[in-house]
């Protein structure tokens, strides 16, 4: 190969002393610079630092850039009620890049360079299980407001928990009931080729069977896939319902060719709002999905019944009654998800104060803290509901919202109880050394 | 579903990513065969083709074809205003090295990736066909516009290769390709041709990126997979030849459609990337390409 410019010859790189002196004296200069002075020891004064592991870039942007509004609205009403235990609360974030291999890293950085108290975040799953052992590592507890069943498998450790939002599990156990009664009995099963997806694989056919009714098919779709007229096929004629779990840039591509395939001769739909998040339910394209069902963590549209709490919840956010951004009603939120954070950031808030929190070296006197926690009652700080908390699984179970599509805005038909999401736990966190 | 429409709607899929497909392996094609210039940023022409699509087609209001056909021209002309400020400030001043230019479009990919991150967001938004059209068949229900973009990526090859085969310009692109310095010695303005090159293979894998964003969304991270398929096909096909990446396009797009139909859309793509191999081990140059003297 021509290297005429001579990119790739080491030779004409000589490294004299003087540039090796400029780069050392560089290096010097740099670790004197104002970002890196430490505190020695955390000071009662001092801010209590929360590490903000972000989806900034890659597919979880859209549900990134939420998860930091709702978390930054959080912090600022708690830090206006005087913080936690009198002190400051400070965001530090950093992006993951929707990756779990740097989702490790940003925790590990969070944990030796930012001497962050805690680590809190991220939403995809295969992020949050590529992190949790990074923090089992540097002992730093890891709240996540990811939906998944993994934190409750027990599989990950000691440091992770998931106070803010149901876990997927108990998610499809508690609509199940209101499926096989409404919607159908044959269910053919869409869902992405990862862990998030897994857990919808394997956790509604039993739950289903459950009622008396059947998951047919079950078809998996990697999630990097942007078009999927070509799995369609492969949904039986018989199906009833379709129950679709889609994440990713795509979703409106799947929703469109769903809609194109079909007709107005569809099955009915039940979704994952995940399918939709962040994306304007009026869409074109999207009129497809008129009159069928999603699920929401927490409802986008306001509701003629919501509470004082739910109603300064939006308005502290900054999301007008479509869930929009206020003032740019195309700047769809991800509502049903992001609430999370919001209600995370006051359990982290709780369980420091009951800890008597001061610094790092506390951080297993918050681990206990957070896992004696019982349940929290639906107000300013719980806006989604009311909750309780095993502390045994690191999982808190609240209710779910089944909304129909009608319209043009979402509006909220059933509300599952904690008790119908409730299951035997699968093991047991405070068995295992801190 | 029975055989029969299931394979015509796994075809028809195909057929769809070919189009596409070989709209942007042209481009990536054509700056190889006359700059020997390895475009990593093709992929981010591409995705700045179809959010341009997105911002153009949402500007500008009334009936969606309007937008749609205003997208059409002006996305492609913008994207190659781009591609020829880049050629002129970074790969003319690497002369064109092989090595040097492979990591100065790495370069331009991050760039204009973060820069689409920053402005226009995380978000996939949609834009809308310039008409909505639904072929019923017996069997499934298909969307007209799919169709017509195969039509599009048809009618834009023969017009491609027109320009190539039979008019000046056609002929100072083949004289440069086929040896620079003899064509600079015959007056060809060789910088200027590449210039133009390099706008143009941007421009194509913006057209296509119009084409194909009422059907999918414009994203920042879309430019990904066509700049994957793109070498893929181009490898096969052979760098520099129209006609082998034509071909290989189609070849790709339809085992693509009826594989991952029939078995899994992994199986599709481990099979193309044992072709690609298999192509490097046992003909190097490509199905049609030419040895380089």
């Amino acid at each position: 190969m021509a290297d005429k410019n001579g990119f790739f010859d080491l030779s004409k790189t000589t490294l004299s002393r003087r540039t090796a002196l400029k780069g050392i004296a560089a290096g010097a200069g740099l670790a004197l610079a104002p970002g890196f002075v430490r505190y020695s020891q955390a000071q009662s004064s001092a801010p209590i630092k929360i590490g903000f592991q972000s989806h900034r870039t890659g597919i979880g942007a859209a549900y990134g850039r939420w998860y930091e509004k709702t978390s930054t609205a959080a912090v600022k009403a708690i830090n206006d009620a005087g913080g936690i235990s009198g002190r400051k609360v400070e965001l530090v974030i950093e992006d993951d890049g929707t990756d779990p291999a740097r989702g490790a890293e940003v925790v590990a950085k969070f944990a030796k360079q930012h001497k962050t108290d805690i680590v809190f975040g991220t939403l995809f799953s295969h992020v949050v299980i590529g992190s949790a052992p990074a923090a089992g590592e540097n002992k730093i507890p890891y709240f996540v407001v990811s939906e998944g069943h993994h934190v409750a498998s027990t599989k990950l450790n000691r440091y992770v928990f998931q106070p803010g939002i149901t876990d997927v599990k108990s998610q499809i156990q508690s609509m199940a009931p209101w499926i096989a009664a409404n919607a159908g009995k044959k269910v053919t099963q869409i869902f992405p080729d990862f862990a998030f997806g897994y857990d919808h694989r394997d956790y509604l056919p039993p739950a289903l069977k459950a009622q008396g009714a059947d998951v047919i098919a079950q078809i998996a779709i990697p999630p990097t896939e942007s078009s999927f007229t070509k799995y369609f096929p492969q949904i039986p004629a018989e199906t009833e319902v379709i129950y679709h779990v889609m994440v990713g840039p795509a979703v409106l591509t799947f929703v469109k060719e769903l809609g194109e395939f079909y007709g107005s001769n569809r099955p009915q739909l039940f979704g994952f709002i995940d399918s939709l998040e962040a994306v304007d339910i009026n869409s074109p394209g999207l009129e497809f999905l008129d009159g069928s069902h999603f699920w929401e963590g927490s409802p986008r549209y306001a509701q003629p019944d919501d509470s004082a709490a739910q109603k300064a919840y939006r308005a502290a956010v900054g999301i007008d009654d479509n869930g929009a951004a206020v003032g740019d009603p195309k700047d769809v939120s991800t509502a049903a998800h992001m609430f999370g954070c919001w209600e995370t950031l006051y359990v982290v808030k709780k369980a420091m104060e009951d800890a008597g929190y001061k610094g790092p070296e506390d951080r297993a006197k918050l681990v206990e803290a957070t896992e004696a926690l019982k349940e929290f009652a639906e107000g300013t700080e719980h806006p989604q509901g009311p909750k309780t908390f095993n502390g045994k699984i690191h999982q808190c179970f609240g209710i779910q919202n089944i909304s129909k599509v009608e319209g043009g805005k979402l509006k909220v038909v059933h509300k599952t109880k904690i008790e119908d999401g409730l299951y035997e736990p699968e093991g047991d966190y405070t068995t295992q050394a801190l | 579903m029975h055989f029969g429409p299931h394979l015509l709607l796994a075809a028809l899929e195909g057929l769809v990513t070919s189009a596409v497909l070989a709209l942007t392996a042209l481009g990536l094609s054509l700056v190889f065969g006359v700059m020997r210039v390895v475009n990593v940023a093709h992929g981010e022409f591409f995705m700045l083709g179809a959010v341009l699509a997105w911002a153009i087609s949402t500007a500008i209001s009334g009936h969606p074809a309007v937008g749609f056909v205003a997208a059409l021209v002006v996305a492609p002309l913008l994207v190659g205003l781009v591609a020829l400020v880049a050629e002129r400030l970074v790969l003319r001043r690497l002369n064109y090295n092989p090595e040097g230019t492979i990591v100065a479009t790495i370069g331009m990919l991050y760039i204009i990736q973060q820069l689409a991150l920053t402005f226009y967001g995380p978000e996939a938004r949609p834009v809308e066909p310039p008409f909505n059209y639904r072929i019923l068949l017996p069997w499934f229900g298909y969307s007209g516009y799919k169709l017509s973009v195969v039509a599009a990526s048809a009618i834009l090859l023969v017009i491609t290769w027109l320009v190539l085969t039979r008019t000046r310009i056609g002929l100072i692109m083949r004289a440069t390709q086929y040896d620079r310095e003899t064509a600079q010695a015959f007056g060809v303005p060789v910088e200027r041709v590449y210039a133009g090159v390099f706008a143009v293979g941007a421009m194509l894998a913006a057209i296509a990126a119009v084409l194909i964003v009422p059907i999918s969304q414009a994203h920042y991270l879309m430019g990904q997979d066509p700049l994957l398929l793109s070498f893929i096909v181009v490898i096969i096909g052979g760098l520099g030849s129209l006609r082998g990446t034509v071909v290989a396009a189609i070849l790709i797009g339809l085992s693509d459609g009826i594989i991952s139909m029939f078995f899994s859309p992994t199986l599709a793509k481990i099979i193309a990337t044992l072709v690609v191999a298999m192509v490097l081990v046992f003909r190097p140059q490509g199905l049609f390409g030419t040895t380089p003297r």
